[in-house]
């Protein structure tokens, strides 16, 4: 096509200068709402500049206008091709008790494959601590995790002070970071096809049947649930649920006997991701005020079966929420 | 579509309308991020000093809220900063960088998520070195954080619009009188020629002197081979004014000139 250079440009520059207002408009204010009559004029400057752009490419002579020209529609193209549904407005309570409940039981597969890897994990830890009680300092990388279960036990309830007195806050806020940064850990790991996903979980299972099977053969079972159940009832299904999301991003990726794009499952899951690894963020802020607060006072402060029975009330609820909340707009 | 690698990504409108998106490499990007934890760092220190008054109150609380401050400016930022500047941090704007999904759509909330959040394993074991590989060996240079996400990182520079009154402006031309020659300029001289000297021409002032008067000798000189000019044509014009004359000559339509 032969076109008239000058001609073409006196007559389209203002086109294309009153699209590029429009965008720097929507770029500086993206809240934005225009009305319909604005719309229409914003795609009419799209289509009749898309046109432009179709004509310059056959004027091999004019690369910057081309380029300027291709700036402007790829800028609007995506203003204007949206056709994915748009988030609904944010509505906290619908999300956590519909929303998050629902995801974790739309991917409940890939939740019982890790929760079945942490147990193997688990299984592993206290077989070696009962076969080799000198491997203790292999399986427990945290120092305080190795001391002789009865020593702690005499320790933690003959103290007469509080030993946390001035420091539970920022312990809690500690606990609540790290463990919502392994949590994130978990999930991106999904992305190893979730090999690593599934070894953080192993290694995370081998050390807690360590530390279960080491306090059970010192006889300190007692103690030991008094201990772990309170924080644990929610810190473990949270990590098993940071899991849960990674084999999904796994899932995904590795897409077997599909014909799906590997962009389009991708895209399927990755609203279902941030729901499940927000919904562990807030699972852990709860776990890591009750390990603070509550799991560190002992007898004779906290008798071991008020926090035992306390930890498997909270168990018994987090699992019928996960199992039964928003059951009934289950699509 | 190309599966190679490459740094531009074409797209394909409904309408049929072809355009490129320039890909990012990861040094542009590593230096963005650099500006971004410079960002972070600030952002953090301020928030502790600020929240250092609860100290007043209880040194305990005081810390806890530092590191929670900590914690979620160091997540939170970017996903922040890439949701209310579509696609941009401040690093990334101060080196015309963007996010954008990869079909060229608007950003959707759980991708900035995700491809942020995955910055846990793109920047193992250090200094994003397995994010920086994954750049270099992806076909669109993503990230896993971008793959997992669907996005891409576009270099994006501001494209003004051109200076488009050099092209209309209307001066005397000393070779309109010669028809015949000019129409075998045309015949003889390929687009990427003519496109070289109108170039040249939209971007004289960008020169420094020196350079302008050399290159434009050098492109009146090339021009001059390939047509001749009687000499009461070319009498006492410069070589600047001899390519204008000549890109006048290749870019003005003629009257009659068949339009297709």
């Amino acid at each position: 096509m032969i076109i008239d250079l000058k001609k073409f440009i006196v007559t389209e520059r203002q086109y294309w200068s009153e699209l590029e207002l429009v965008l720097d408009k929507l770029a500086k204010d993206p809240e934005h709402k225009a009305d319909l009559e604005a719309i229409k004029r914003f795609h009419y400057l799209y289509q009749r500049t898309s046109a432009d752009l179709g004509k310059i490419m056959t004027f091999s002579s004019e690369p910057e206008i081309r380029r300027y020209l291709e700036s402007l529609v790829g800028r609007a193209y995506g203003e204007i091709h949206e056709t994915r549904e748009k988030a609904h407005r944010l509505a906290p309570g619908r999300w956590f008790f519909h929303t998050f409940p629902q995801t974790f039981r739309m991917h409940v597969r890939a939740f019982y494959l890790v929760l079945v890897i942490m147990v193997a994990g688990c299984i592993f830890g206290g077989l070696a601590i009962s076969l080799d009680p000198d491997s203790k300092e292999d399986l427990m990388p945290f120092p305080q995790l190795r001391v002789d279960p009865e020593e702690r036990v005499a320790r933690e309830e003959s103290v007469d002070k509080d030993r946390l007195h001035g420091g539970k806050a920022s312990f809690s806020s500690y606990l609540m970071t790290h463990n919502t940064k392994v949590s994130i850990f978990a999930m991106a790991l999904g992305m190893t096809w979730g090999i690593g996903t599934a070894v953080l979980l192993f290694s995370n299972g081998v050390m807690l049947g360590a530390v279960v099977l080491d306090y059970i053969l010192a006889g300190q079972t007692e103690f030991l649930f008094g201990w772990l159940l309170p924080h644990g009832a929610v810190e473990i299904p949270a990590i098993l649920l940071a899991g849960q999301a990674g084999m999904v991003l796994a899932g995904a990726l590795i897409g077997r006997g599909g014909s799906v794009p590997l962009t389009r499952r991708l895209r399927e899951i990755s609203g279902d991701l941030v729901t499940l690894i927000s919904g562990v963020a807030i699972m852990l802020v709860w776990a890591g005020f009750i390990e603070a607060f509550f799991s560190q006072y002992h007898e004779p402060v906290i008798p071991s079966e008020v926090k035992t029975a306390g930890g498997c009330g909270i168990r018994i609820l987090l699992t019928l929420f996960l199992w039964k909340s928003g059951r009934h707009n289950m699509l | 579509m190309n599966h190679e690698k490459t740094n531009i990504l074409t797209i394909r409108t409904p309408e049929g309308i072809l355009f490129s998106l320039r890909l990012s490499g990861p040094v542009n990007r590593f230096l963005a991020w650099i500006v971004d934890l410079a960002a972070i760092v600030a952002i953090s220190t301020i928030v502790r000093s600020l929240l250092g008054i609860f100290g007043l109150i209880s040194g305990d609380f005081a810390m806890a809220a530092s590191i929670l401050a900590y914690f979620v400016v160091s997540i939170g930022y970017s996903i922040v900063m890439e949701w209310r500047w579509r696609g941009q941090t401040l690093g990334k704007r101060l080196f015309n960088l963007r996010v954008m999904d990869e079909q060229g759509l608007h950003l959707r909330f759980s991708q900035i998520v995700i491809r942020n959040l995955l910055r846990f394993v793109d920047s193992l074991p250090a200094f994003y070195l397995v994010g920086g590989l994954s750049c270099l060996i992806s076909r669109r240079a993503q990230r896993l954080g971008d793959v997992a996400a669907n996005t891409i990182v576009v270099w994006n520079p501001a494209i003004p619009e051109p200076d488009l009154d050099q092209i209309l402006t209307d001066k005397y031309n000393s070779f309109r009188k010669y028809p015949h020659i000019e129409a075998r300029l045309r015949q003889r001289v390929s687009p990427q020629q003519a496109g070289i000297a109108l170039q040249a021409l939209l971007r004289r002032d960008e020169l420094d002197p020196v350079a302008r008067i050399e290159l434009f000798t050098s492109i009146a000189s090339h021009f001059r081979r390939i047509v001749e000019f009687p000499q009461e044509a070319i009498d006492g014009i410069s070589d600047e004014q001899y390519v204008r004359n000549i890109t006048d000559a290749l870019f003005r339509t003629q009257p009659g000139l068949l339009k297709r």
